[in-house]
């Protein structure tokens, strides 16, 4: 059967075969890299592509339809459009860390990408505590925000980014503790260890209340740590124009844009990865034909049907919701989402002792 | 000045919403003070879009007059133009034939529904949520349907003339009427699915923008805004015209007095404006729809006030005539100059959110501040 | 007691939310519900109502005769200045001088589209045309001489 891990296998030990330990590294992290900057542009086309006919089909509109078919090409027409517009630098900024925030915030994205599992034996780093690793690099974000902020040298980029600092540092809490109902059930932070526990049943089904009460707070949590409305106060376009990025254009605005979608996507592939399984299939109990059909779909799909349906869901509260105010975003994770999640990783202890779950 | 200092000496971060900013829903400059967060005072800047209608309407006859005021309120137009031809026909003794004074209330409902319409997504865009503004629009592009069908045009009407209405309504016009009535009842449920009942929505305007009864007395505040802080301000109900005095409605009442009050007490005037359209649209008398009225009106010399209830608030036109066929002084008392006056006193102390949230919830339109 | 209204919060807030996403959920699986126009699409099947305001014309019969008595009353009765109506004097069959139109100017960028003109003119010479794209690249391109070359007045038109 067809599968990533395949082509993985083959083109290392052609490559052990034909150069020296050394080499073979080096050319498997140039390929890597490329993998994964390619990886992102395309993400960033069809993510931004789905946004847009998401939004226009829940407005009763059509979205874009004129370039390609059913207008399938206008992410790449706004590409363009993006890359040939004339990057500014306000006067009176920054100048150096003006420039340097957007490649933070996509070596923090790319960073991300390292220990996702995207299908069977397919990962770029299966480190020992890939699910630490994430909650820590995925905390660098606000630094590029608030270096954008500041060094834009306008007060809404500063409102801005402050407000983002104050809702990424306090949203990290809940996503942690929601994070840290898998690891209990699991017993290990290794991504590859989270996936094989759930080969027979997802955590959301397998983990009861807590599981799902986590998963709620993780989906709410993450929405926020990304700046997706209705926790957008970062750019509050009503409110603050265009919040941390009013002053940027052209590629650096594009950047930026990038990088959100592509922590959109991480987020929702960690989500899917926790709580949904990852690339396991969906078995049902005993039917043994049905879970035969269920193992034919290859893992990379499982990964990414699952991922795109958390991005959905993302996208599907920005646009019903409106966004909350600063001081009710900040209540709502110190006066619900915190001490939710706090009784339930209790509540999760004691079911993981007493082996209740499955 | 203020762009170089940024601050004030107190350490308070100044800055500059508007003229291009996307809450102020046209060119209104405000200069808010800010602590942290937090508003310590705000500071309207006026006049970026000042055409000086009032001293262009000293030079306009009293039958041109009349179409200029279409761009004042340009959500409620039909309101404004109503008021004008209201005080040529108070000034000329015209009577007005009660056909035409049927198709003007209609007309004007028809308006009233469309700019609460638009107002109640706009209200939802400035909280952060995009999608009831499309749904919005898709209820008003009915109306506008119905107006462009028989007034002619979609947003500048000027279907009101001295004596009357400009044209008899469109045969059509009855039947989409009641369209747009079955439409509402069906859509105004979905309306509070979206926003009415959301939690978001409610956290972010309860309790927002408070507004006693007293200031908005003081303040000026006229129409649903100052009816949500329980000012009874009706043009229609206290000094009916165009025989508002024979419908059965009511004067929509709240005392929240905070932003959601003001929120619904629009919410419940779409209705009343849809009780109104049933009770007159299967009612329209037989009759002439203009009054013969001379080719050149002369206003006789002396002072003439009319008022009519816009959208927003209260229209006042007040003409001195010095006997010819042009005003001596025009001045028209705009809802939303009163209404922005208030907005100082209802956000400080609140987020620089809020200050979207109450700006929305007082239903702004520039061109109507700065005339 | 403070526990069950703190779980009742969250429940009702949960559930407001999902009302509302139930909503927007519903119209983007049904799709015939989308009311966008694709405009310079549609125009072969887009009809505007025959009192749609788009720009004044002046109505001509097959034997290229207008009903404009060059009276002036839409020149007066416009509020902008929109209409000049230059007029010079026919030599009639009876040899007698009469007043008649020589060019009737219309200034397209100047009007509001107000009706007023047409309102005002007593023999029905002129009237609103539905056409409603009005965008040239030259602004003198906006100035129309309405009465077409060689036009004449229509017999009995007083």
């Amino acid at each position: 059967m067809w599968s990533l891990s395949k082509i993985t296998d083959i083109i290392h030990s052609w490559l052990t075969e034909t150069f020296n330990p050394t080499w073979t590294l080096i050319i498997e992290m140039v390929i890597v890299g490329v993998g994964v900057i390619g990886l992102f542009a395309v993400l960033g086309l069809i993510l931004v592509i789905m946004e847009r006919k998401v939004s226009a089909y829940m407005q009763i509109r059509l979205g874009p339809n004129r370039v390609g078919p059913k207008g399938m090409m206008q992410s790449m027409a706004d590409t363009v459009k993006l890359l040939v517009k004339e990057g500014m630098t306000p006067d009176g900024a920054d100048k150096f860390l003006f420039n340097f925030a957007p490649f933070i915030a996509m070596i923090v994205a790319m960073l991300l990408m390292a220990p996702i599992a995207f299908a069977k034996d397919f990962q770029i780093w299966d480190i020992n505590i890939g699910v630490l690793y994430i909650t820590a690099i995925s905390s660098l974000n606000v630094i590029a925000i608030l270096m954008a902020g500041w060094s834009s040298n306008n007060k809404y980029s500063l409102l801005g980014a402050m407000r983002s600092g104050a809702q990424i540092v306090s949203y990290e809490l809940s996503a942690g503790l929601a994070i840290l109902v898998i690891v209990v059930l699991t017993g290990s932070l290794q991504i590859s260890d989270i996936v094989a526990a759930q080969a027979n049943g997802w955590w959301i089904f397998k983990g009861w209340l807590p599981a799902w009460i986590a998963f709620l707070i993780f989906m709410i949590a993450v929405t926020a740590e990304t700046n997706r409305a209705p926790f957008d106060l970062s750019e509050a376009e009503s409110e603050l124009t265009g919040g941390f990025h009013t002053e940027y254009s052209g590629m650096k605005f594009a950047l930026f844009f990038l990088a959100e979608y592509i922590n959109v996507f991480i987020v929702c592939g960690i989500g899917a990865t926790l709580f949904l399984g990852g690339w396991m299939p969906f078995h049902i109990g005993n039917w043994e034909g049905f879970n035969h059909v269920m193992d034919y779909i290859p893992s990379s799909i499982w990964f990414f049907g699952k991922t795109f349906f958390l991005i959905f869901v993302i996208m599907w509260f920005r646009w019903t919701f409106p966004r909350l105010r600063i001081d009710q975003l900040l209540n709502l994770e110190w006066k619900y989402l915190l001490p939710i999640g706090m009784v339930n990783i209790l509540l999760v202890t004691v079911i993981a002792i007493l082996k209740w779950h499955f | 000045m203020i762009e170089e200092i940024g601050t004030t000496e107190q350490g308070d971060l100044i800055i500059n919403v508007g003229p291009q900013h996307p809450a102020t829903h046209g060119v209104l400059h405000l200069v808010i003070t800010l602590n942290g967060e937090t508003i310590k005072k705000i500071e309207p800047h006026l006049g970026y879009i000042h055409r000086s209608i009032e001293k262009m309407c000293e030079s306009l006859t009293y039958r041109q007059f009349i179409y200029t005021t279409s761009r004042m309120d340009y959500l409620s137009s039909h309101i404004n133009n109503h008021g004008c031809a209201l005080l040529v026909e108070k000034g000329l003794q015209i009577e007005v034939p009660p056909r035409a004074q049927v198709i003007r209330i209609l007309m004007d409902e028809l308006t009233r529904i469309a700019s609460h319409i638009l107002w109640w997504g706009a209200m939802a865009m400035d909280l952060g949520a995009m999608t009831p503004y499309f749904h919005a629009f898709r209820e008003r592009e009915l109306i506008n349907d119905i107006m462009e069908e028989t007034c002619g045009a979609r947003l500048t009407m000027n279907y009101q003339v001295p004596g009357g209405v400009m044209a008899d309504i469109h045969p059509n016009f009855q039947r989409r009427v009641k369209d747009i009535i079955k439409q509402l009842y069906k859509k105004l449920p979905e309306y509070d699915e979206l926003v009415t009942g959301n939690t978001i929505f409610k956290a972010r305007t309860q309790g927002i923008g408070y507004l006693s009864k007293e200031d908005a007395i003081s303040y000026g505040v006229t129409g649903p805004s100052a009816r949500a802080s329980g000012v009874s301000c009706d043009i229609r109900k206290l000094y009916p015209y165009e025989g508002y005095e024979k419908l059965n409605f009511q004067e929509v009442m709240h005392t929240g007095c905070d932003t959601y009050s003001r929120y619904l007490v629009r919410m419940i005037e779409i209705r009343e404006s849809i009780s109104i359209l049933e009770q007159l649209v299967d009612n329209i008398p037989e009759g002439d729809y203009q009054a013969k009225t001379k080719a050149v009106l002369k206003l006789p010399k002396g002072e003439f006030y009319t008022r009519v209830e816009t959208a927003r608030g209260e229209l006042g036109v007040y003409v001195v005539s010095e006997g010819g066929t042009t005003p001596y002084r025009i001045k028209f008392r705009s809802p939303g100059f009163s209404n922005l006056c208030a907005l100082d006193h209802m956000t400080r102390g609140q987020k620089i959110g809020d200050m979207v949230a109450i700006m929305g919830s007082l239903d702004l339109v520039i061109p109507d501040i700065d005339r | 007691m403070f526990l069950k209204e703190y779980i009742s919060d969250v429940a009702g807030a949960l559930k407001s939310l999902f009302i509302g996403m139930k909503r927007t959920g519903y119209y983007f699986t049904h799709h015939k519900e989308i009311i966008t126009e694709q405009y310079p699409d549609n125009r072969a099947t887009l009809v505007l109502p025959e009192r749609f305001r788009g720009e004044v014309v002046m109505t001509h019969n097959e034997n290229n005769e207008h009903r404009c008595t060059g009276c002036t009353a839409c020149e007066l009765a416009c509020p902008n200045g929109t209409i000049k109506i230059v007029t010079k004097f026919d030599i009639n069959a009876e040899g007698k001088k009469k007043k008649a139109v020589d060019k009737f100017v219309y200034h397209l960028e100047l009007c509001t589209m107000c009706n007023l003109c047409i309102q005002a003119c007593p023999t029905d010479a002129i009237k609103m045309a539905q056409t409603f794209e009005h965008s040239v690249y030259d602004r003198s391109l906006l100035t129309k001489v309405l009465n077409k070359p060689d036009s004449k007045l229509q017999e009995g038109v007083e």
